[in-house]
């Protein structure tokens, strides 16, 4: 019997399709369900006050704050040692044993589980450094694991600028390091600038390497200093759905929400940061 | 004078931070080493690793974390079995055969799902997932390795999707003119041409979804049910070594023989991720 080629690929294409939907579906029904069951839970007090009765009522700020500072802590870490070691993979570095050293390693510590992190963290800030539990020592965690993306997406912005403008800028006569700093850094502000904000939301996320390094269960205050420890929105999320009974689903949704808008807010701001960019590149 | 002096150190600088990545890497595997092989004072490598019980806080502790790797592999597994065919015949949909508007929309839902924080999706399937496989299945519970390898796959999803169609996007264009040129059909193109000179990056792709499979901890503890006993079925509840780390540091002493065996837990995963994350590197860079 003749098999019919077209009729084998309709069948095909309609199972990729069919793929295709079952992942895409149900990543579009999380975010309405958790914005439709979540908005309601979302008042100014949800978002300003500490959370009450043994976190079943009350609001999240300690939660929003603590990541807040996390996230900036981890950025003031990663940000300088990831850019120049993209500085140095897309200017300096030679094809040689070290570069490609270099580059596994860069795709090893993008590899490591995020709760080996959280050993990691805990054995060397906390436990060696002596910072405790604080948000020093979970910074540092999150740092550490970022470091990979903001290297990565930096170096990738490094390399798009054209050779051409470096020739220039060397037939100038300036040097190496004012050719980066004056023509190759700020034709690669936006990529740079993209990567940092995907670390950021990243950092903002994870839950795993700050559950032994920072995070508190219960503080219904703010944290005074980097060496205090502090409550994270998605380790407050695991808390309420998974260690107390009886929260109310409205304000578990609503602390979902408020970590999800966080997250894809930052990934937005760098979708579109990095949209412009390619829009106004003129080479 | 002054400048050539600064550019020295800004240059001494770069290249030290160049080194970051090779030295934070030695640095975690050092600092997991220091903590987790002093476990082998008490127990041998072989008992822990083989050992059947998972008692730690027992007097004498048993720390055998057997059940724990079989809950990590049935996990894995179930999860990989449902992800990659699903993720690659997405990947080559989104490649080959959408559209180029549906393209960016169906790319962007993939970049979407990849940003969900874990611990949002490990909520999610607390409360539909869970009841789901509890009722479709009939069974006590719903935490089980099936409901855990279903989320996995689904997380999975984004790195296979994205690496398998960059697999596919650099096969070259000649091959698939020369394909067609030849009367074949666009599937039997991609059946027979673009799949096979791919494949080394799909298999690249297939591994890395392993590895976030793997290195998957809270969506998973949450979702599991954690119960530290040897696998029989994936209907039942396990506990994979992610999530034990990550529910029992909380309550271990530090310098204490249990807090030690969550360390030597680590080195295995970093040992998993390690040979993990160089394999399918090699598989990426083969033709280069």
């Amino acid at each position: 019997m003749m098999r019919n080629p077209y009729r084998t690929q309709k069948i095909a294409f309609f199972f990729m399709f069919l793929a295709t939907l079952l992942i895409v579906v149900p990543v579009g029904l999380i975010v309405v369900v958790i914005i439709q069951k979540g908005l309601p839970a979302i008042n100014w007090q949800f978002l300003t006050d500490i959370p009450r009765q043994g976190m079943r009522a009350g609001g999240i700020f300690p939660a929003i704050v603590g990541t807040v500072y996390l996230v900036l802590g981890a950025i003031l870490f990663a940000l300088p040692i990831g850019l120049m070691a993209a500085i140095y993979l897309s200017e300096y570095a030679r094809d040689n044993f070290l570069t490609r050293m270099i580059r596994l390693a860069i795709v090893n510590l993008a590899g490591v589980p995020s709760v080996v992190y959280g050993l990691f963290g805990l054995a060397l800030f906390v436990v060696f450094f002596k910072f405790g539990v604080s948000i020093l020592s979970g910074s540092l965690t999150l740092a550490i694991m970022i470091l990979p993306i903001i290297i990565t997406t930096s170096r990738e912005a490094l390399e798009s600028v054209p050779y051409s403008f470096r020739e220039v800028s060397y037939s100038l006569g300036a040097s190496k390091w004012q050719t980066i700093r004056n023509i190759v850094l700020p034709n690669a502000i936006p990529g740079i600038l993209t990567g940092t904000i995907l670390g950021l939301g990243r950092a903002a996320g994870e839950t795993a390497p700050i559950l032994f390094t920072v995070a508190a269960f219960y503080l219904p205050q703010l944290p005074g200093s980097i060496l205090d420890q502090a409550m994270a929105l998605p380790y407050h999320l695991y808390v309420i759905s998974t260690q107390v009974p009886n929260v109310d689903e409205k304000v578990r949704y609503g602390t979902a929400l408020v970590l999800l808008t966080l997250v894809l807010f930052m990934n937005l701001v760098a979708i579109i940061i990095r949209y412009q960019f390619r829009k106004k590149k003129k080479w | 004078m002054m400048r050539k002096f600064k550019e020295f150190i800004i240059e001494k600088l770069i290249l030290i931070s160049g080194l970051a990545s090779i030295f934070f890497v030695v640095l975690i595997f050092l600092f997991l080493l220091k903590e987790g092989l002093a476990v082998f004072k008490t127990v041998s490598p072989f008992a822990f690793l083989s050992g059947k019980s998972w008692y730690p806080i027992s007097e004498p502790a048993q720390l055998g974390i057997l059940p724990l790797i079989l809950g990590s592999l049935l996990v894995t597994l179930g999860a990989t079995l449902i992800s990659v065919p699903i993720g690659v015949a997405c990947a080559v949909y989104i490649s080959e055969v959408a559209p180029a508007k549906i393209k960016e929309f169906l790319k962007a839902g993939i970049e979407l799902l990849a940003a969900i924080p874990s611990v949002v999706l490990g909520f999610i399937g607390m409360v539909t997932l869970v009841p789901w496989v509890k009722i479709l299945f009939k069974l006590p519970t719903g935490l089980t390795a099936l409901t855990g390898s279903i989320m996995l796959a689904f997380m999975a999803m984004p790195t296979i999707v994205s690496i398998a169609e960059d697999a596919l996007y650099s096969v070259p264009k000649t091959y698939k003119e020369g394909a067609l040129a030849l009367g074949a059909t666009q599937w039997q193109t991609i059946w027979r041409v673009l799949l096979p000179a791919a494949s080394s990056g799909i298999l690249a792709a297939v591994m890395l979804g392993i590895g976030r499979v793997i290195g998957e901890t809270m969506a998973v503890m949450m979702i599991t049910g954690n119960a530290a006993l040897m696998p029989h079925t994936i209907f039942q509840p396990v506990r994979t070594l992610t999530a034990t780390i990550a529910a029992e540091m909380g309550e271990a002493v530090v310098g204490g023989e249990h807090y030690f065996a969550l360390f030597a837990i680590g080195i295995v995963l970093f040992v998993i991720s390690f040979a993990i994350n160089v394999t399918a590197d090699l598989f990426l860079h083969q033709k280069k």
